[in-house]
This record gives structure tokens, sequence and C-alpha cells, in this order.
């Protein structure tokens, strides 16, 4: 029920903005499962591979929540950032599909090539400093906490903080920029050299 | 990455905060207008004979036009910059600006006799009005661009020419206080082109600069 979804996620971005840490985790929870349904409706033929889409419109929601006024419903603001991030993914599959004529034996030889490794946001992970990278992966993959990965590293917490943040904006920041797109090229031309 | 992984992340974020885009608009407009003034004064500076000027349906008149367009830009500017927010309201008002002018050079063509229309229209400020507009406005785009990539504008290059706009208006504000050529088929004509170079301008830096 969209009537119920907007009431509960919009109760949740309120708690979340006020400091509440698991009401923002239950708000990106369930945004994601609407965004996946929505980007998986949309993307008819294959070439973008949807979870990527989702992972972008989350982070992009995250480094973008200072643009949601408590007045404004939360569904349509929601809805209008993933129509944004899927429209901005299908711009840069055009421009790499030109690359991948050249590829095409290779991929043949690949079936197995878009596993969860193979995610747009594990190439942007790459591209960080070492320190926020570490920090990043810490806290998502390893599932480590703030303090964990504060005692793991030997830093204190605001500097985990600083460096999560930074990392995270950067992930965003590297979504949204045309080069991605090339970058993602070359390191995967690079990957199939090696191997 | 599992997009369970990114959201432990993000909530491990969740306390950083930033500042409301709403203030950041207020912010920027507010730096906006004093450099848009400073670059004024040390540019040109208001005409001699203001104080007779003020006293002149015409001068005060283009005031109301520039105004007019700064607001309704300012109010388009913002929704456009909220993901999710209507913009259709705000964009009907941004008809105002040019319905005032086209008032305004109706009630001119029946005021003045037609001999004087092409003086008029021409004015003797016209290089003077192209070359000060665009530069008392490129600061103030600057700092409106800026702002709208702290926002999330879906349609980034509709969002740059509204930046291109409001820089206009506001530019032009400050510029009619110094410009001789009152006349409605002046400002029609002139200020008309010169916004637009800003709007192209807005435009096209949000084009390379706007992305998120």
């Amino acid at each position: 029920m969209t009537g119920n979804d907007e009431a509960e996620l919009s109760r949740l971005m309120r708690a979340a903005i006020a400091g509440d840490e698991k009401a923002y985790a239950d708000f990106l929870r369930r945004t994601a499962a609407l965004v996946r349904g929505f980007i998986r409706r949309k993307i008819v033929q294959g070439g973008v591979d949807p979870e990527d889409v989702v992972q972008e419109t989350l982070l992009a929601i995250h480094v973008k929540r200072h643009t949601w006024r408590q007045d404004l419903a939360v569904l349509p603001w929601v809805y209008a950032i993933a129509r944004f991030k899927l429209i901005d993914a299908f711009r840069r599959r055009g421009r790499r599909i030109e690359i991948e004529i050249d590829e095409i034996a290779e991929t043949f030889a690949e079936p197995e090539a878009d596993t969860v490794s193979e995610r747009d946001i594990n190439r942007a992970l790459d591209g960080l400093p070492p320190a926020q990278r570490s920090v990043v992966s810490s806290v998502s993959v390893e599932g480590c906490s703030v303090s964990e990965t504060a005692a793991k590293f030997g830093i204190s917490e605001t500097a985990v903080r600083v460096s999560l943040h930074r990392g995270l904006a950067a992930i965003a920041k590297r979504f949204g920029a045309k080069q991605f797109g090339r970058a993602k090229q070359f390191k995967r031309a690079k990957q199939f050299k090696r191997e | 990455m599992r997009t369970d992984d990114l959201i432990k992340a993000l909530d491990a974020d969740a306390r950083s905060t930033a500042m409301p885009l709403g203030s950041a608009w207020w912010i920027g407009a507010g730096v906006a207008t004093v450099i848009a003034a400073v670059v004024f004064w040390l540019a040109i500076g208001p005409r001699t004979d203001i104080a007779t000027a003020m006293q002149t349906m015409r001068f005060l008149a283009k005031f109301v036009f520039t105004t007019a367009l700064a607001v309704s830009a300012f109010a388009l500017i913002r929704a456009l910059s909220t993901p999710g927010a209507s913009t259709s309201r705000a964009a009907a008002r941004m008809i105002a600006a040019p319905l005032l002018v086209a008032v305004a050079v109706v009630l001119e063509l029946f005021a003045v006799p037609s001999t004087e229309w092409g003086t008029r229209l021409i004015g003797s400020n016209l290089v003077i009005c192209l070359t000060f507009i665009p530069l008392i406005g490129i600061g103030p785009l600057a700092v409106f661009l800026a702002v709208l990539r702290y926002g999330a504008p879906t349609r980034p290059v509709l969002a740059g020419t509204v930046a291109g706009l409001l820089a206009g208006g506001l530019a032009a504000t400050f510029y009619a206080a110094h410009c001789f050529d009152d006349s409605p088929l002046f400002v029609a004509t002139w200020y008309t082109i010169a916004i637009a170079i800003l709007a192209a301008l807005g435009a096209l830096g949000a084009r390379l600069f706007v992305r998120w």
C-alpha cells in the first residue's frame, strides 16, 4: 500500500533526522525494497544491472537527504532520485556499448562475469584512498560497528566517522561523474589482460 | 558489496548532518546579492540623477520587471533543486516578468509617437547594458550553480537555465539603477538579450558542473 509506505517512510525519515539510527536503517531497507521493485519494472532489456542502480539510488538518497523537506512527501522524493539514477545508468551504458563490441569474445569466455564482486560500487570503493577504503569496507562488508572499526585500526571513533563520511561522499560523487563509465571500462580491460 | 552491506555503512554515517537545502538557497541569495552590489559599485555605480529619476514611472517600472524575474526564478530554482517537488506553480509564475514588460511595451507604444520608437529602442547604453548585466551577473551565477550542485536537480540543464535567469534578474536590478534608457522598448530588447546570455551560460555551466 502506497499510502502506508508514505506514512511509515516519512515517519522513519523524520526519526532518522532527529538522530534515531535504528529508524534510518529501517528507512533504508524499506526504501531499497521499493526502489528495487521500481527499477526492475523499468529495466526491460539487459545491460544495466538493477541492483547497481538500487545501490546508486541509496547512496544518492543518503548524501542528498538534506534536500528533503519535512513538509514534502517522501515517496515522490525517493522515486525522483531513483528515476534520475536510472536514466544516468542508461546513459553510461550507451557509452559503454561501443567498447564492449571489441570485448565480445572475452565476454563469451566469462559466463559468470556478473557476480557480486563485479558491482559498480566495488569499483568506486577501489578508487578510494586506502584509509577511507578500509574504514568503509570494515563498516559495510565486514559488518563492524564504528567503535569496533576504531579499535581495529587504532584510531578514534571520530576519525572513523570522518573517513566513512568522506568515503561515502566520494563514492557517491564517482557514481555521478561522467568519467566513471570510462574508468570502469578501463579497469575491466585491464582485468581481462591479466587473466 | 551487497546492498545490505551498503545500508550498514550508510546507517553508520547517519549522524553526519548537512545544512538543509532551503537555508543554503537563502545564504546563496545573500552572498550573490553582495557580490552583485560590489561589482556594480566598483564598475559603474548608480546614475547621477537618480533622485529625479526615482520620480518617473519608467525608471521605477524597470525595478518591478527585474525583481519580478528574480523573485519568480528564485522560487522555481528552489523547487527544481528538490527531487520530486512540484514545479508547475512556480514555473507558471515565471510568466509574470515577461507579461509586465509586454504590458509596459504596449503602453509605451501608445504614449510615444511612432517616429520616436526607433530612438527609444536603440537608446544610448546598448553596449554598456549588454556588457554589464552579464558582468554583474556572472558571480551570482557561479554561486547559484554551486548551490544547485549542493542540491539534487533532476533536470540539471533546466535548473541551470533558471539559475541564469535568477542571476540575470538580480544583475539587471542593479544595472537598472545605472542605465539612462528607461523606455520599456529598450528594456524589453536589450535587458532580455543580456539576461538570455546569462541563462545560456547557466545551462552550459550546469551541464558541465552540476552532477550528482
